[in-house]
């Protein structure tokens, strides 16, 4: 049977996948991590516009890649004794003692950009994945009611932005049949205006729809209780980031981690019951969670759970030394961990094929 | 189930009441058409009746509106969700969320109805409007006929007593306006649900209403059945003003009824031939030859060949995304155009530049709006004199609409004084083509004859119009020549009478009440008859 997969599970099996990420500089296992990535998506997208945006978030990482590259050939830095080539140096002034343009490149220093670089785009492809897989709005809907105003604004504003960029295109049209007339400040004037009225006419005629069908009825909860629910939802959750960036961070106090996670995670639980008790909506078919979801959840996690265990058991090669320069290597745990963040795309039912036609 | 009690809205800054004194009281089931020129208060009466006039709009409501016994005073809008069902303008940009199906939950989500209750009503709605085929569509993607009766299931499936629609078929083509209505007329007769619904286009709707409540500009609303109010009233459709004209008593609404009158009528015109109009008599002025518009995958328009010749206006006619619209931009050169050839005045209008172009080739687009982004009407007149003679864009306002006072914010003009503006503005490079692209998408029926008589004036003076339009009253009214378009082609493409007076789809009122003489207007009829 096809359906679409629960978006937390994505997540979750992204989530999971960029925490293996983040444990290495290893360019074999990163790129085995995003070849993992990039092949579930290719099996398991819709032809939705979010879909589409993978290829965004590989020329990203491409980007990043790229620019820690250059970066490290402007600013050599001079470690290493494998001198690949010289550029001429440019002398600068004494006050900026210890930095150097230009200069020999080691092949040391390349490599340790383009594992560094490696790394934070692997971390960003694994979420890209999950950007692609999980349709927005339907994760939205997963956000607790207390937070749900503030979903639905999200919502708006993601539904706003495409017209906006569809509006823009259509002004822009429109404006060279008035002659394409002024440059500069002036046209960009006579784009947003239009653009910018038209957006605002569009949001009050959604505001009105929205209204006069029933959303935020029944306000009776009493602000005071609303506010309340409000802060302990927000607080707790940034405890949780807080607990998750210590937990993750090898240097930060261990106060940080797993105790701040447990705390924060209380803290946004109580305010989500407070505010589920006063809950007035339902939910229309929701997105079940069946075994596909778990085993893709599980197979995210155990990626990451797998390279946490080889950083204990074998972490030479999670950070391949660069003095002396050595080959990465590939080992049976970094491998299995790969082998797991791939397997979603078969565990998972096939995504339904896009019954729409072309636009009329 | 509606009651107005000594109704007056005053919105903030207006110096007399949008609606003033108003007292009704519309029963269940009742089919009730709101009717009026532009600007009399019609969407403040339908927007009174949900409490959005003046929780949502802001203004001063005096007296009492009551719907199922909830006052308004006291209940806003979300609070009446599960009674009123309300239907803006436009659908497309009432829609939350994506696909039909969460659509037509929506309102069930906020009004907690059980997830097995609401996969019942979502299904049974689905049935009900034809629109199970659509349920896992994308909203944007679908027909403007789709999409308004999407957003009428919306609003049905919280299962309300009383619906208010606000032009719904403003923006379709005739027989998309036939489905949405056929849907309407459906939930009155089979469901009991109580309708209200404005409309400009009187002639679509008016054999449809038990009741019409017309406005006619003082605040005030005229109440009674429909063939009573109309024998009077300011604002009728053809078919009325026929009744009129040729003494029918009572008065016939729908076609049916109207041929029955009229057989003395056709007797009389026996010996009558309609006006010929022009056609095929000017040079040609623009030529285009095999023209193809693709956007990605899609055709719009596949291989068009068309002239336009001086002093011809010829309407533009199709379905909703027939490539109507697709086809005019590649005309003035500034669409897209993958092949073929458009040649005016001995060039590509495409090569020259944005300023010599619309010197050759005038567009004014869909939404005439995107062109104006000045503060007032005098500068914007002033940014159009720019490359020409200073006073000559507000010599031709004054022509076209006169009395726009020179300091107003066009945003605050009506849709008639805009349309207005923006044509003033693009015929001040007095170009000899001229494309109107769905120019009377929300006009009355008096902005229309004046409309109307700027086109006809503009044909006189040698310049070749086409106006790309659903109504075909106003085709009938206006054309010399009539081109049908269907899936990027052309299909039909001959004088007025011979294409539109035969169509089932396309006749205008008159046309099918005196069928088999090839009448089209009640103007010609009256001619003949004098």
């Amino acid at each position: 049977m096809t359906r679409p997969l629960h978006p937390a599970a994505w997540w979750l099996w992204a989530i999971g996948l960029a925490t293996a990420a983040s444990r290495t500089t290893n360019p074999i296992v990163l790129a085995l991590i995003v070849a993992a990535a990039g092949c579930v998506v290719a099996r398991r997208r819709t032809d939705a516009p979010w879909a589409l945006a993978f290829r965004l978030y590989l020329y990203l990482g491409a980007l990043i890649v790229a620019s820690r590259l250059l970066f490290r050939v402007l600013f050599g830095g001079g470690g290493g004794t494998h001198v690949l080539f010289t550029l001429p140096e440019v002398p600068l002034p004494a006050w900026a003692a210890g930095i150097r343009l230009f200069g020999p490149v080691a092949a040391e220093e390349l490599l340790g950009g383009l594992y560094d670089g490696l790394r934070l785009a692997a971390m960003l492809i694994c979420l890209g994945a999950a950007n692609a897989l999980a349709n927005p709005k339907r994760l939205l809907k997963l956000v607790p009611a207390a937070l749900y105003e503030a979903g639905t604004a999200v919502i708006v504003a993601l539904s706003v932005a495409p017209q906006l960029a569809e509006s823009v295109l259509r002004v822009r049209r429109a404006r060279r049949l008035r002659g394409g007339a002024g440059k500069g400040v002036h046209a960009l004037r006579a784009i947003l205006l239009p653009v910018l009225a038209d957006a605002l006419d569009r949001s009050l005629t959604l505001a009105a729809a929205m209204d006069s069908r029933g959303y935020a009825r029944a306000g009776t909860t009493p602000r005071p209780v609303r506010l309340a629910t409000a802060a302990l939802v927000v607080g707790g959750l940034l405890g949780v980031c807080a607990g998750v960036y210590g937990l993750l961070d090898a240097t930060t106090p261990r106060a940080l981690g797993l105790p701040m996670l447990a705390a924060g995670g209380a803290v946004a639980a109580a305010g989500m019951l407070l505010g589920g008790r006063r809950v007035t909506r339902s939910r229309y078919r929701p997105d079940p969670w069946r075994l596909p979801e778990t085993l893709t959840a599980l197979a995210g996690i155990g990626a990451g759970a797998l390279l946490f265990a080889t950083a204990t058991v074998d972490p030479a090669n999670l950070y391949p030394s660069l003095s002396p320069l050595t080959w990465p290597q590939l080992t049976l745990l970094p491998a299995l961990a790969v082998a797991l963040a791939v397997a979603p795309a078969w565990l998972t039912p096939p995504v339904p094929t896009e019954t729409a036609e072309a636009p009329a | 189930m509606i009651e107005f009690d000594r109704v007056t809205v005053t919105y903030a800054g207006a110096a007399t009441p949008t609606i003033r004194d108003v007292t009704l009281s519309i029963g269940e089931g009742e089919l009730c058409l709101v009717a009026g020129h532009t600007g009399t208060g019609k969407s403040t009466l339908l927007r009174a009746v949900n409490g959005l006039v003046p929780h949502f709009t802001g203004g001063t409501l005096a007296g009492r509106v009551t719907v199922a016994g909830r006052d308004t005073r006291t209940h806003p809008p979300r609070e009446l969700a599960d009674v009123v069902g309300y239907v803006g303008q436009d659908p497309l940009h009432g829609f939350v969320t994506d696909t039909v199906e969460e659509e037509l939950a929506y309102a069930l989500e906020q009004l907690a109805v059980p997830a097995p209750a609401m996969r019942k009503r979502v299904e049974e709605t689905l049935d009900l409007l034809g629109i199970a085929d659509l349920r896992h569509r994308p909203l944007r993607t679908l027909s403007g006929g789709q999409q308004q009766r999407v957003a009428i299931g919306a609003v049905l499936t919280a299962h309300p007593r009383v619906v208010v629609l606000d032009e719904p078929t403003s923006a379709l083509d005739p027989t998309a306006a036939e489905d949405v209505l056929a849907a309407v007329t459906r939930l009155v007769h089979d469901l009991g649900i109580t309708i209200l619904i404005a409309e400009h286009r009187l002639e679509r709707v008016a054999h449809y209403a038990d009741r019409l409540l017309h406005l006619p500009g003082d605040g005030t609303v005229i109440d009674g059945p429909p063939a009573r109010i109309l024998a009077t009233a300011a604002v009728a459709p053809p078919i009325v003003e026929l009744g009129r004209l040729a003494g029918w008593h009572p008065l016939p609404l729908s076609v049916r009824d109207a041929r029955r009158a009229a057989a003395p009528l056709r007797a009389r015109l026996e010996d009558h031939e309609p006006p010929c109009r022009g056609f095929g008599v000017g040079t040609v002025e623009l030529l285009a030859h095999d023209v193809v518009v693709r956007y990605g995958r899609h055709t719009a328009v596949a291989g068009v060949d068309l002239q336009l010749r001086t002093g011809e206006v010829v309407a533009l006619m199709g379905r909703n995304g027939s490539g109507k619209s697709s086809l005019l931009w590649a005309l003035q050169g500034s669409g897209p155009r993958q092949r073929g050839t458009v040649t005016t005045g001995g060039t590509d209008p495409a090569k020259l530049s944005p300023t010599d172009a619309r010197r050759r080739v005038g567009l004014v687009p869909q939404t005439p709006a995107d062109l104006l982004y000045l503060d007032t009407v005098d500068a914007e007149c002033a940014a159009a004199d720019a490359d020409g003679v200073p006073g000559a864009c507000r010599a031709l306002l004054d022509d076209l609409a006169p009395g726009i006072p020179g300091d107003l914010h066009p945003r605050d003009l009506s849709e008639g004084q805009r349309l207005a503006l923006v044509l003033a503005i693009q015929l001040t490079a007095a170009p000899p083509v001229v494309l109107l692209d769905e120019p009377t998408r929300g006009l009355d029926y008096t902005a229309k004859r004046h409309f109307t008589r700027i086109v006809r004036g503009l044909a006189r003076n040698g310049t070749a119009v086409v106006v790309a339009t659903h109504d075909v009253e106003l085709v009938a009214a206006l054309a010399d020549r009539v081109v049908v378009m269907a899936q990027g082609e052309i299909v039909a493409d001959g004088p007025t009478a011979d294409i539109i007076a035969a169509s089932p789809a396309f006749a205008p009122q008159v046309a099918k009440i005196l069928h088999p003489q090839p009448w089209l207007t009640v103007a010609d009829v009256a001619e003949a008859l004098r």
